[in-house]
This record gives C-alpha cells, structure tokens and sequence, in this order.
C-alpha cells in the first residue's frame, strides 16, 4: 500500500506501448499505437469518441488482449492476460462505467480481490476510511453502492484502485458525470497523486480539461496515434484540429438551393438523462427544408439527446419540438415517423440502434415501412426490391439481400441505416455520424445522397465530428457544447477557430438564419 | 400438543433433504449460475450415496460418495455453462434428464443384481441413522422431542446450512462469491478469478444437492432402494430458494415450512381431532398442500420484483455467462 | 518489480468470439457432436456387456419395425413436436418461457372441462370445436401470467414459468380428488374417461392431432418468417432499442407473442387429452415432462420450425427405440435419457464452437517473441 515511496525518480518511462493493434471482427479499434506514460505526469489521451482510446486503455487493464505489439512496463516486456496481472504491475484503472458490485459496501468493493485474511473482519470499513482520508477524499465505508451517487461511486473506484497500491492510473473519462465542483476537486487529488510521483492517464474528450489538468497529450483519431504535444505547447484550436482531422482541402459539393418553410421548431428544449443530469439546456433552433443544418461539438455534448428527443424516444423535460406547427411532445415514435420524420444514428458500436444485427438486409429495409400493407404479412418483396436499390445507390459491398446486417462491415452497415432513412423519403432527415469510420470514398456517396436530398427540399440535420467537411457541406452549422448552444453560423463564411473556441465552450450571440429569435 | 410435536418433527425430517438441495443451489446461484439440474444431482446422489451405502456398510463413505456424484454431476454442468458458455438453462434441464436417467437405469441394475429384488440398506447401517437423543436438550418438554431427537444427516443438514450462511456472509470467499454472482465484470476487474470461483461453487453447491439426494435414498424408502425416489423434491428445493431469498439461514425456516406443506395432509386428521377449531385444515385437499411451495414461491417472487427490493433477490447475474471480451 | 514476474508470459492461447459460422458449418459440426455422443454412449453400453453397434441397430429398427411401433413412434412424437413449436416464438423474443410443460397442462384442463361438463347435446365436431377453443384459452393465458408481470414489474420469467408448471400440475391433482373425481372409479381418484363424442377423430389409425402438428409447423414457419407478428419478434429479440426506435411497442409484443406461445402448448394439451394416448382421460402425467424437453429440442434446432421436426423426432425415436431395447437387453428403460443426456451435453458443448474460437499461439511465435524483448531481462 506505499503507493508512493517505491516508485522512483519523476520523468522516468513507466508503461510503454509499441505498435498496438486490436480488431473487434472487422472493425479495427487500434492500430499500430505507440505510447509512452511517463512518471510524476499526468497524460490526456484525447480523442472523439470511438477512437480508440479505451480500448487501447483496457489492454493494459487486463480486460483486452492486443492482437499484435508489445508491452513493456518499467522496462520490462509484461503480457497483460488478465485484471489481476494489471494489478500486481501497479496498473490501475477507473473505468467510465463504473465496475462496482451494487449490492455490496464501499468498503467490500474497496478489499474485493486485495484484502487477506479467512474472514471479513468489522476494522476493513475503518481501514477504506483511513485510505480514503490519506489521499483527501471522504467515503462513508459502510454505505451500499447503489444508494450512492456518481461522484461518490467515482470516489469509491478511485479509492479501490489506490488500495490496491497502483502507481500508474488510467481514469476513462472521469468527469463525465460530475458537476464543475466534483471536477476541481478530482483534480485536485489527481495532481496530488502527480506530484507523490503516480503516473496518470486521463481519457477525455474536453479540450478545456486537457489544458487545465495535463501535462502531455496524445490524440487518438479513428484508431491511430495522430500526435503527442506537451500541452503547454499547444491550444484548444490545434487540439481540435488534431482530434478532427487533417486540414485536407476536400471538394465536397454545395448546391446553392432555397430553403424553404421552417420544418421543424426546437424552441428552449431542455431534457435530462436517467440520471437526472442535464444533457440538453435550453436548446433553440429551427430547420428549414431545402438546408443542411451542421451540429457540432465534442462528442457528448448532447447530439445523441438531440436525435432521441426528435424522434421521441426520449421525454422532454422543457421547451417543445413543433413539427411545421404541430407539437411532437407526447407522440410516440411510431406517429414521429409517419410525420415524415427520419431518423439515422450511428452509434459507436454501430448498431443496436435502428438496426437488427442478426437480420438480413431486406428485412432491415422495413424496419419502418413493415406496417404499410394491409395484409397481415409483412412487404417483404418491396423490401427486396429497396435492399437492391440502396445496394447499388450507396455501392454496399455484401453478398447479396439475404446477408444478415451483423456479417457486414462497419461503413456498410451505416449505408444500409442511411440508405433505408433516405429511402422512405422523409421531409426532415437526421443523421448522426453519418460517415464515422468510412474510406473517402464511401464518405462522397454519402454526402452526395444527403445533398440530393436537400435538393428535394428535405431538411438535414447533420451530427458530424469532420469539422472540415461540415464546412463545405453544410449551409449553417449549429455547436453544442455540454448542452448548450454555443452559436449557430454562416457555414460558407464560418472558420474552423471559431467553431473550434465555441466547441470549447466560447459562446457568441450569433444565430445565423434564425431571423426571429423564438420567445415564448 | 403431541400432535404439534409430532408434526413439527416430521416435517423437520421431510425438509431435511429440501435443505441440502437449496443450500446447494443457493450457493450455487450465488455465483451467477441458475442450475435447473438440481433434481438430477439429488438423483445421482441418492443412488451413488445408497449404492456404496449397501455394499461398504460406512455411513461416511456414502454420504462422501453421493457428495462426489453431486460433484461430478455439476463438473458437467459447469464445464458446459462456464467454460463453453452454453445456455443455462438448457444445461440445468438436460443434467435433469440425465441425473435421474443416471439413477434409474444402473438403480434397475441393482435391483437386477439382489436377490429378491429389493436392495435393503443392513441393519448395522440403518442404526447409524437411528434417531439420536441429544443429552439435556432432548429432554426438555416438547421441544426436545421435536428439535433434539433427530438422525444424524438433519443436524448435519443445519450445520451445512449455517455454514454456507456464514460463509457467504462472514468470509472473505463468500464476498468474492457475492461480488463474482452480483457483476462478473466487477468481480474481474478487480482481480478476482471469475472461472475459478464459478467452479468451486458450482461444485460445491452441487456436492451438497448430492448429499441430499442420499437422504432419501437412505432414509425415505426404509432403507429400500426405489427408483424414482427423488420424485421432485429437487424442483420444490429450487423453488425454497427463492423463497428462502437466497439465505441459507432462511432456508433453515423456509425448509420447515415447505416440509410441513408436504406432510400437512397426513397429519391434519390428528390436528383436527385434537383442536376441533382447526377442522377446516383437515377439508383442504392435498393437492392445495402440494401445490403451496411453488404457489408462495411465485407469490414471493412476484412481490419481490414489485417492490424492487435489491437484496434477497436474485443476484443480478443470474443466468448470464460472463465473457471479458463482451462488448 | 519481481512481482510483477506473473505478468511476463505470453499467453499460450486465448477465446475470442467468431464472427459467424454458415449453416453449413454448423450442421457439419452438430453432426460430429453427435457421432461424438453416438460413441460415448456405445461405450457406455459396451460396459454393459452389449454390442452397441447392435444395441443401436435395434433401437432403430425397433422404431419402424411394424405399423404399431411406428404408431407409438408417432404418438411420442407428437405432443414434444407440438410442445416445441409453442415455445419457439417466445424464445426468438429472448423471452425465457420454461413453463410450456404448465400451459400444455392447462390447456388439457380447459379442454376437459369442455368435454366432462358441457351439455351432452353438443355433436362431436362442435364439442371438439370448444374444446380446442378451451384448450387455447387455458394455456394462452397461464402464459400471460408471466408476460404480465415481466413486462409490468420486470419479474424473472424463468422462475416465475418454473413455479406455474406445479401449480399447473397440481390443479391436475386437486381436480382428480375433488370435484372432477370419477364416483364411478370406487375409491381410486381418477377423472372420468370423456364422452366417446369428445375423442379425437382418427386418420390412417393415429390421431389426427398430427394433421394439427403439420399444419402447426407450417403456420409456425410462415409467422415467423413473413408476417408482421413474426417480423415484430424478430426485432424485439435482436434488440429491444431498435424495436421502441421504429415504433413497436414492444410490452403488447411480448404479451401478444406469449399468448401465442401458451395457446399452441394448451392446443397439444387439449389433442393430447383427447387423444388415444392418454386413453381419453385427463391424469397428473398428462404432460409427462415434454414441455422441459420442448426446450431442450428448439434449442438444438437452432429455433427452426422444421429442424424441430428432424430433433423432435430423433428425440422419440431414442424414447421409442430404447423401449424396444429394454425388453431385447434387458436393460432398464432409463437408458434413453442417459443416451438423450450425452447427446444433449455433446451438442450443447459444440455450441461454444459456433460462437467462439480459441486462438493458439505456437511455442515458435511466442520464442521468437521472447527473445526480441529488450535487454533480454524476461524472467
């Protein structure tokens, strides 16, 4: 449990990492990374979500093992088989969803795995104490997981690794879930754990934490190792460019069109997850048919909230959504659809949502038209007839119409999502991470098909991460930064700084194309 | 008062073998795994514990041998769901038909192989099952009579059960135990050694349903092997585990209760003729006696998911099988 | 850093999960698991003294060897087939119903209340009309029970299934020795034989229950694989998100689908009821455990319809054929079900096959691994 005197002079190389990769089936999450954590430092790993950065981290938690590269910790090559191995190497790591047994103490999740003895003896609550109270922080030991709240389950992972003696720490996103003054306070035991000479990696995607807490940083995009910068080198805006990608000059096409009537009408939305934490504040926005609106901001700022309150999957806290002058509030998903409203999310996984992996193309063409015919049987050869046709619209490479979805590929699997929304020819289209983890060249069919639509009058919602590509494509591009509408600006005149400082959370009072300010 | 006397110890003596069943399975349960096999392993038990019963004349032996079936009936088991990951359920009900197929095809054999037909434990065996008066306690009015003049294999069951209790509660096992049952991945991520602890347990608790078993193997038949002896008692054990709440302290109870549903009928004639109030007890078909467990099983379960109550119910793993790479 | 010595081998091999296997290759593989199991159980029965190739050659031939044997073939096979066919819909939900054994036994209780005490007048083909009505009843809604509660409070439903087969059973036993008690029977309880207006009609000298058996499989098919109801259970199974996402409301889909499942399994209650089988007369072993190895036999079938027909009836002919070679050897008739259980774990085990795969490193990599470390201070 001498966390601290063991561990020798700062700066020193305490995990290595060289040419990690890991494939899950055809999706590669890493590949070829290199690493160094270093002692008496804090490392952010930054990167969207889905970049890589946890599944790189687990590997030295014992949960993955890489497919190919090497390890080494203290100079040492270690084959990491499982949690246990990661622990006795001093590795510790506070995962994002926390890996706490509800049911039991603090104190039991605390010695789980690392406390001896034949039976559990009444001092282990006040031992939990004593660790907790070295490092500054407080627990009640003898208080059950799950009459707790986030920051004090956070609290207890924290403290259970530190139990175990770990000197090297990996927290996945820590402050995802707590209030401004949870987050000072965790970094302020952080930098203390630094400075007793721990090495810290923090996973984020904020670039304000990055400046605030770390010392280095490495980004990760789409599964590589993009750059690592001493953050006192660097700013928020070449941050962002390296989490978003290259400033390529790309040619996508904008076609000059008139936007139309206001489709849809956000006015103050305001909604809350399980948890009753804020996700979306106060939202006002509208979207005119014949544009694509851009969404931008750092993963988790809301975007998902957004789709799943438009499509009615999630309930609003305050505000409305009007449907040209219809309220959507209280309708079910079913009577969003039948609106004309489409919706298409890619999530990091890539389905689970709005796909049925184990179905075969056809049958998920239907998902949303399978109750037209009025035979109690179900339009299967309509079904087959789109599958063929968004097959060759969208070049989705497959086996055929009979190939069940989960069999295919990452970036296929999202045409054949976009392929069917698109199909059904809705009047308001939205679409998450639409060409998240496409090649260049699935990514132009895919912008080509969105500005069709646009050229058919429907209003695009447009979630993306490629900063540059939103520019060029979109006509307004809204940000969001955690919840909040930081500006919504002129995508033929907007920069990428701009848009980068308001992602960051900068706010301007500009609402490009919002001509009346919607108060009610 | 003879009549209650008399009935509270039968039905100590009829929940006896229901006890060991869902101790076992509580334990087994406790690590995450539903095991429908429960009957099959009190039938393996039974005829392996009768088996070297009759031919060794050493009580220890057969009690160690049923253990040892129960052991290798949830090896099977274990193997299937932990390491292959196959489908609880489909496992459980499979080691059902197999365990009782197991006991009744070579218990036909012995049969076959006695002359007479009837395989009858020894007398010199018998005895070692004879009733034992506790001194002091058993002399106490009443309650001597009917706590503290039992066989042995009832105390032993109480003992297992007070020990699995307290082992589940008070040791450092037993919390790993909880933890690996509640959230595998915790349990993992912590260090703990998932497959191992599946395995012991399982085991365990398998050795334990097999001990059961012998019980009525070796005290139910008059020393007489019957085919089909278990006869259900194995599903009526898993249904006491929910009722017990997955205590085996609660099981202690629970098993009196379920045990007195199972002789009520027999006795409620004595009942009624000696406290004419409870008359009615004697009209209630047996068939409502039989049919109470799994009726106040699925009424407990019922309420115990209304109320969302996180303890005593079921741990939260519970049929899954855990595999670290899942995402 | 010497404890951290555990931490430095590469391990030899590890799990992974498989992308997919073909059909193809899962048959292929099945077929081993059971050639596998066909083997062990031959030892098995070599340890008995008996030749297995014979012993086997007769459980066979002793399943087609005379119109009558194929018949009691058939009246085994039916109820499992019809028992199975229930619970597929439920189990493509991802819904755990274990308690097909409870709604076939009280679809054959309402059948029988139709057939004991509904008025004499009533012709045959009517009566037999409610009674199959009756029966639908009865067992759809012992499977609401669960389906209710699940969708409601989230109650376990594989207890909860578990506990509604005794009661079901019970009530058998409550109604034999109460009010349904045969005054005729003496003072052995028994229910009445029907009505000769209430026995199944005949087809080729078997019960036509097995036209209704066909025509189950057939519907079963068809439902699941192209009709709204089948396509909505489809969804719900694969992922309840994507389900709420394209508007299902998927409670009404669960309690829908169970009616469905408990209704076919309260229909074979009420053929088996009336069926020659059971001699026309409701008893506690009505069931006799098939609706437990209806489980059993979808999941080996993969949730098919019509591989169901194939296990279902390889199931009986083990049930069947073991009988024939009971009374050949001498042995006992329990035989088939530690045959049924070895073929079952085989099969079950070879499962893991099809989802996962173990990836093996050589001793050569992991050398060459080795020795490439640096500074060469690997302990």
């Amino acid at each position: 449990m001498d966390t601290v005197t063991n561990v020798s002079a700062r700066g020193e190389i305490a995990i290595e990492l060289r040419g990690i990769t890991k494939a899950f089936g055809s999706v590669i999450a890493n590949n070829n990374i290199d690493l160094i954590i270093r002692r008496g430092e804090i490392l952010a790993l930054l990167g969207e979500n889905g970049s890589g950065k946890t599944t790189l981290m687990n590997m030295l938690s014992g949960i993955y093992h890489p497919d190919s590269g090497r390890i080494y910790v203290n100079g040492n090559e270690v084959f990491i088989r499982s949690p246990q191995d990661a622990t006795r190497l001093g590795i510790g790591m506070i995962h994002q969803h926390f890996k706490l047994v509800d049911v039991l103490t603090a104190a039991d999740n605390i010695i789980l795995g690392a406390g001896k003895g034949f039976l559990l003896r009444r001092n282990r609550f006040e031992e939990a104490r004593k660790v907790a109270e070295r490092y500054g922080m407080y627990i009640d030991p003898e208080k059950k997981i799950y009459e707790m709240s986030v920051s004090e389950k956070q609290t207890v992972e924290i403290l259970k690794v530190l139990y175990r003696g770990a000197n090297i720490l990996i927290l996945d996103e820590p402050t995802a879930v707590l209030t401004p003054q949870e987050t000072q306070r965790l970094f302020e035991i952080l930098r203390r754990m630094r400075d007793d000479g721990c090495a810290i990696v923090i996973i984020t995607h904020k670039l304000n934490e990055v400046l605030e807490i770390s010392d280095r940083v490495t980004i990760l995009r789409r599964g590589e190792s993009v750059a690592t910068v001493k953050t006192s080198e660097t700013n928020a805006a070449k941050l962002t460019e390296y989490m978003v990608g290259r400033p390529v000059t790309l040619k996508i096409e904008r076609p000059d069109t008139k936007p139309t009537e206001r489709l849809l009408n956000v006015y103050h939305l305001t909604v809350e997850d399980e948890d009753g934490v804020t996700r979306l504040d106060d939202v006002s926005f509208s979207l005119r048919g014949g544009e694509i609106l851009g969404v931008a901001g750092v993963a988790g700022s809301g975007q998902k909230e957004l789709c799943e309150t438009i499509a009615g999957l999630h309930p609003i806290k305050k505000g409305a959504i009007l449907y040209k002058k219809e309220n959507i509030e209280g309708k079910t998903p079913r009577e969003i659809i039948k609106l004309g409203i489409s919706m298409s999310f890619i999530p990091e996984d890539r389905l689970g949502m709005g796909l049925a992996a184990s179905l075969d193309i056809a049958d998920n063409m239907m998902l949303k038209s399978y109750r037209d015919p009025k035979s109690p049987f179900t339009p299967r050869k309509a079904a087959e007839e789109m599958a063929k046709e968004v097959i060759k619209k969208l070049d989705i490479v497959t086996s055929g119409i009979n190939q069940p979805v989960r069999m295919l590929s990452g970036g296929n699997v999202q045409k054949v999502l976009l392929g069917r929304e698109i199909h059904v020819n809705p009047s308001v289209l939205i679409t998450a991470y639409p060409v998240r983890g496409l090649d260049i060249g699935s990514s132009y069919v895919i912008y080509d098909a969105l500005n069709e639509q646009k050229k058919r009058g429907v209003g695009v919602l447009y979630i993306g991460e490629d900063l540059d590509v939103m520019l060029e494509l979109c006509d307004r591009i809204m940000v969001l930064c955690h919840g909040k509408v930081t500006g919504i600006l002129n995508a033929r005149t907007a920069t990428k700084e701009q848009i980068g400082l308001l992602m960051a959370g900068a706010t301007t009072n500009e609402r490009y194309g919002e001509e009346v300010v919607p108060n009610e | 008062m003879n009549t209650i006397v008399n009935f509270l110890f039968a039905a100590i003596k009829a929940g006896t073998p229901l006890l060991f069943g869902t101790t076992g399975e509580i334990i087994t349960e406790k690590a995450g795994n539903l095991n429908l096999g429960v009957e099959g392993l009190m039938y393996m038990g039974a005829f392996v514990g009768f088996l070297v019963g009759f031919y060794t004349e050493s009580l220890l032996l057969s009690l160690l041998a049923a253990f040892g079936a129960g052991v290798l009936g949830s090896l099977i088991y274990a193997f299937l769901t932990v390491t292959l990951k196959a489908n609880q359920n489909v496992t459980g009900l499979t080691l059902t038909i197999f365990g009782t197929g197991f006991a009744n095809f070579f218990g036909e054999m012995l049969i076959a192989a006695t002359k007479g037909g009837a395989p009858k434990l020894s007398a010199k065996f018998s005895a070692k099952l004879a009733e034992i008066q506790i001194p002091l306690l058993s002399d106490i009015p009443y309650l001597g009579r009917a706590l503290f003049s039992h066989n042995i294999l009832v105390y032993l069951a109480i003992i297992i059960a007070i020990l699995s209790w307290a082992y589940i509660k008070f040791t450092r096992a037993g919390l790993y135990l909880r933890a690996t049952g509640e959230n595998p991945a915790a349990a993992d991520a912590s260090g703990l050694n998932v497959t191992l602890i599946k395995y012991v347990n399982i085991l365990l608790g398998g050795g334990i349903c097999g001990i059961g078993g012998a019980y009525i193997s070796l005290l139910n038949g008059n020393g007489v092997w019957n085919n089909g002896c278990v006869n259900g008692q194995g599903w009526i054990a898993v249904a006491l585990v929910i009722f017990a709440s997955w205590s085996p302290a609660k099981a202690i109870l629970g098993s009196l209760v379920f045990g007195a549903f199972t002789i009520f009928q027999v006795r409620a004639g004595d009942f009624a003729a000696e406290f004419p109030a409870l008359s009615f007890l004697s009209s209630i078909p047996n068939a409502i006696y039989v049919m109470l467990p799994f009726l106040v099983t699925a009424v407990v379960l019922i309420i115990t998911s209304i109320t969302r109550k996180r303890e005593g119910a079921q741990p939260a793993s519970c049929g899954v099988n855990y595999y670290r790479e899942e995402r | 850093m010497n404890k951290a010595a555990t931490g430095t081998h590469m391990p030899r091999f590890h799990i992974v999960k498989r992308v997919e296997m073909t059909r193809g290759e899962i048959f292929i593989l099945n077929l081993y698991a059971v050639l596998i199991a066909i083997v062990a159980g031959g030892i098995l029965i070599a340890c008995m003294g008996i030749n297995p190739v014979s012993f086997y050659g007769t459980v066979i031939v002793g399943c087609f060897r005379s119109a009558l044997s194929v018949k009691s073939l058939i009246r085994i096979v039916i109820p499992l087939l019809i028992a199975s066919i229930a619970v597929i819909p439920a189990f493509r939900m991802k819904f755990w119903n274990i308690g097909g054994e409870g709604q076939f036994i009280m679809g054959a209780v309402f059948a029988s209340y139709v057939a004991l005490f509904f008025p004499e007048g009533i012709p045959h083909l009517p009566l037999m009309l409610l009674m199959a009505i009756a029966g639908i009843i009865g067992g759809g809604i012992w499977a609401l029970i669960p389906a209710f509660f699940k969708c409601k409070f989230g109650t376990n439903e594989t207890l909860l299934t578990l506990m509604l087969n005794y009661i079901a059973l019970y009530i058998i036993q409550y109604l034999r020795d109460g009010p349904w008690r045969d005054p005729a029977a003496g003072g052995f309880p028994k229910i009445a034989k029907f009505p000769e207006r209430a026995w199944l009609d005949q087809l080729f000298g078997v019960d036509i229950s097995w036209i209704v058996a066909v025509l189950l499989v057939i519907f079963m098919t068809i439902y699941l694989k192209r009709t709204k109801h089948g396509y909505e259970i489809a969804v719900v199974g694969d992922s309840v998100n994507t389900a709420r996402y394209a508007g299902m409301n998927v409670n009404a889909v669960i309690m829908r689908t169970m009616f469905l499942s408990g209704a076919i399994a309260g229909l074979g209650g009420m053929l088996q009821v009336s069926g020659e089988a059971t001699t026309h007369t409701l008893s506690m072993g009505i069931a006799g455990g098939v609706g437990f190895t209806a489980i059993i036999v979808v999941w080996l079938a993969n949730l098919s319809p019509i591989t169901t027909v194939a296990v279902a009836t390889l199931i009986g002919m083990l049930d069947k054929g073991c009988g024939v070679a009971e009374s050949t050897y001498g042995l006992s008739s329990a035989v088939s079900d530690i045959l049924q259980g070895i073929i079952l774990f085989t099969v079950l085990g070879a499962m893991f096959f099809t989802n996962y795969k173990i990836v093996f490193r050589s001793k050569q990599s992991i050398k060459s691994h080795t020795a490439a470390a640096p500074g060469g201070e690997n302990k």
